[in-house]
């Protein structure tokens, strides 16, 4: 079990899925459809809707708070988003969407090295306070 | 974290669930930025009122359906479509995008914003000073409040600054202080000849190369000249933000937090710009040939007054191109003061477009902005060929003169850059 910073409190479980690089949510991201866009990026044409979103760190745009919560408004978004460097963009947008929708995304901050063995899972499960537990199946 | 009674009490509900709201999410951002306090300021400048989809709209009505008030003066960036001008973006190729803008924009002009809808609040009278705190969000207002201006802002994404607006407070942290203001790395034009660093493409280029050995430091340029005029500086901030992630920038000898070099690095990363630097620039913000010419876009960041006076001249009474698209963006405040000098009916009889509220980079796209399009803005090239798949001719602002009126594109020999 893996103790996590809580940036977004909110209990989710799914399925991992790693970004290899940092992804910008907003103009790399079709809320939409929950679909990465960006051409450049490696996960290109991935979905996240309902996955555990692991990532090191996002790119930093201001409007990514406004594409997160549309994302969770239109039930495309993550389940749950564990980063290794603290993002406040994607904490702010889940909180709104939060208060607008009553539809969570959690998001959460771990060190490198519990990032490391968390892409090992293939499925993980968090609570409300931040604990993670995985599945390795 | 230290809160005030106030902040407590708007925490506790004491003021309604809007700035309840408002007061969580500036106590979350401090408490991720490691904070020990919120700071008040004096002055905001909102992103939140350009839309990117249903959400903004949904939020911006729970707070006034929830009594927000704002605790400060506060100006709004660009929408997405121009309030004065309906027909700029036809509601045909984006009905939700077309209408949800037009609502969100009013609902903040509602909440009791000034109405500026510019991307370069800057220009107006009555901003913040040197020493303010602020809470600004677009990327290159953030960067020339911090610089230029000396006031002091974090880039404040959508939903926070609001939150700030409305409570008056922002995170002790990250640019609000001292010791975050420093330069991290020097970049040094002082070998490059000084004829060159006075012209108005030098300001795009150095900036975007800036930028890009930038990222997200705040770096120190040294050899601008020292009586750089705004619109240079404005080219410089809008170029930092947009290669790199820059919000803080300082010129040795130029800008207010920079007397010399000393004074703000001490350091040991320098990099000396070439002339090959600014060439690549230049390649880097081209995405095509040279040839016929489709449209020009110029104003981005807001077209100043200074720089209509300098189009004006450059055109000379000329006409562009009969069926060129030819679109100067600035602001309401700026095109009145440039319409009282007779300037936007001149440029009007010479076939040129002036919108106000908005920018042309993004989509739906307005006027059929399409095919090979010229600027001389660093931030319009830089992001255009993503947001609108149009292919960018870079060049000087008489370079964009000379090519709307032939109908292609010109370039000027007497111009340093080699390319």
């Amino acid at each position: 079990m893996i103790r996590a910073t809580v940036l977004n409190g909110a209990a989710a479980e799914g399925p991992v899925a790693v970004l290899d690089e940092p992804l910008s949510f907003w103009g790399a991201f079709d809320p939409k459809t929950g679909i990465i866009l960006d051409v450049h990026h490696p996960q290109r044409g991935a979905c996240l809707t309902g996955t555990v979103l692991l990532m090191q760190e996002t790119r930093g745009s201001g409007s990514a708070p406004g594409a997160i919560a549309e994302a969770i408004r239109l039930g495309t978004a993550p389940a749950a988003i564990i980063l290794g460097l603290a993002d406040i963009n994607l904490a702010i947008g889940a909180d709104v969407a939060l208060t607008l929708y009553g539809s969570t995304c959690a998001v959460l901050c771990v060190t490198a090295a519990e990032l490391s063995a968390l892409k090992r899972m293939a499925r993980l499960r968090i609570s409300a306070a931040g604990e993670i537990t995985g599945e390795t199946v | 974290m230290e809160l005030t009674d106030h902040a407590r009490a708007l925490l506790d509900g004491a003021s309604g669930k809007a700035m309840q709201l408002a007061v969580r999410l500036v106590v979350k951002a401090a408490t991720i930025m490691g904070a020990r306090m919120l700071r008040p300021i004096s002055f905001a400048h909102l992103d939140a009122c350009f839309y990117t989809g249903q959400a903004h709209v949904d939020f911006i009505r729970f707070l006034l359906e929830n009594g927000a008030k704002l605790a400060v003066p506060t100006w709004t960036n660009n929408g997405v479509v121009s309030l004065a001008d309906p027909t700029l973006r036809p509601s045909t190729e984006d009905p939700e995008t077309v209408s949800g803008a037009a609502e969100l924009m009013r609902l903040y002009a509602q909440l009791g914003c000034s109405p500026t809808w510019t991307c370069a609040p800057y220009q107006h009278a009555g901003g913040p000073k040197f020493g303010d705190h602020i809470a600004a969000g677009e990327s290159n207002a953030v960067a020339y409040y911090n610089s230029v201006t000396g006031a002091r802002t974090n880039k404040y994404g959508d939903y926070l600054d609001v939150a700030c607006a409305l409570t008056g407070l922002v995170p002790d942290a990250g640019l609000h202080r001292d010791e975050n203001r420093k330069a991290q790395l020097h970049v040094d034009c002082t070998q490059l000849p000084e004829a060159w660093r006075g012209t108005d493409i030098f300001a795009h280029l150095a900036g975007h190369h800036v930028g890009r050995l930038s990222g997200r430091r705040v770096p120190v340029i040294s050899g601008l000249p020292p009586d750089m005029g705004k619109d240079a500086l404005k080219a410089i901030s809008s170029a930092v933000a947009s290669s790199g992630g820059v919000e803080l920038w300082h010129g040795a000898g130029v800008t207010p937090e920079a007397p010399n070099l000393a004074s703000i690095f001490s350091g040991t990363e320098v990099h000396h710009v070439s002339a090959d630097d600014l060439a690549r620039a230049h390649r880097d913000l081209s995405t095509t040939r040279d040839g016929p010419l489709d449209a020009v876009a110029l104003g981005t960041p807001h077209f100043s007054l200074t720089e209509f006076e300098t189009l004006v001249r450059l055109l000379d009474h000329r006409v562009v191109k009969p069926g060129l698209p030819f679109l100067v963006s600035t602001s309401r405040v700026v095109r009145s003061l440039a319409a009282e000098k007779g300037w936007i009916a001149a440029l009007e009889k010479s076939g040129i477009e002036i919108p106000v509220d908005v920018c042309t980079y993004y989509s739906p796209r307005v006027r059929g902005l399409t095919g090979r399009v010229m600027t001389n803005a660093a931030k319009w090239a830089y992001y255009a060929p993503g947001m609108l798949n149009v292919e960018v001719a870079f060049g000087s602002l008489k370079e964009c003169v000379e090519s709307a009126v032939r109908g292609e594109v010109w370039r000027d020999p007497q111009l340093w850059i080699s390319r």
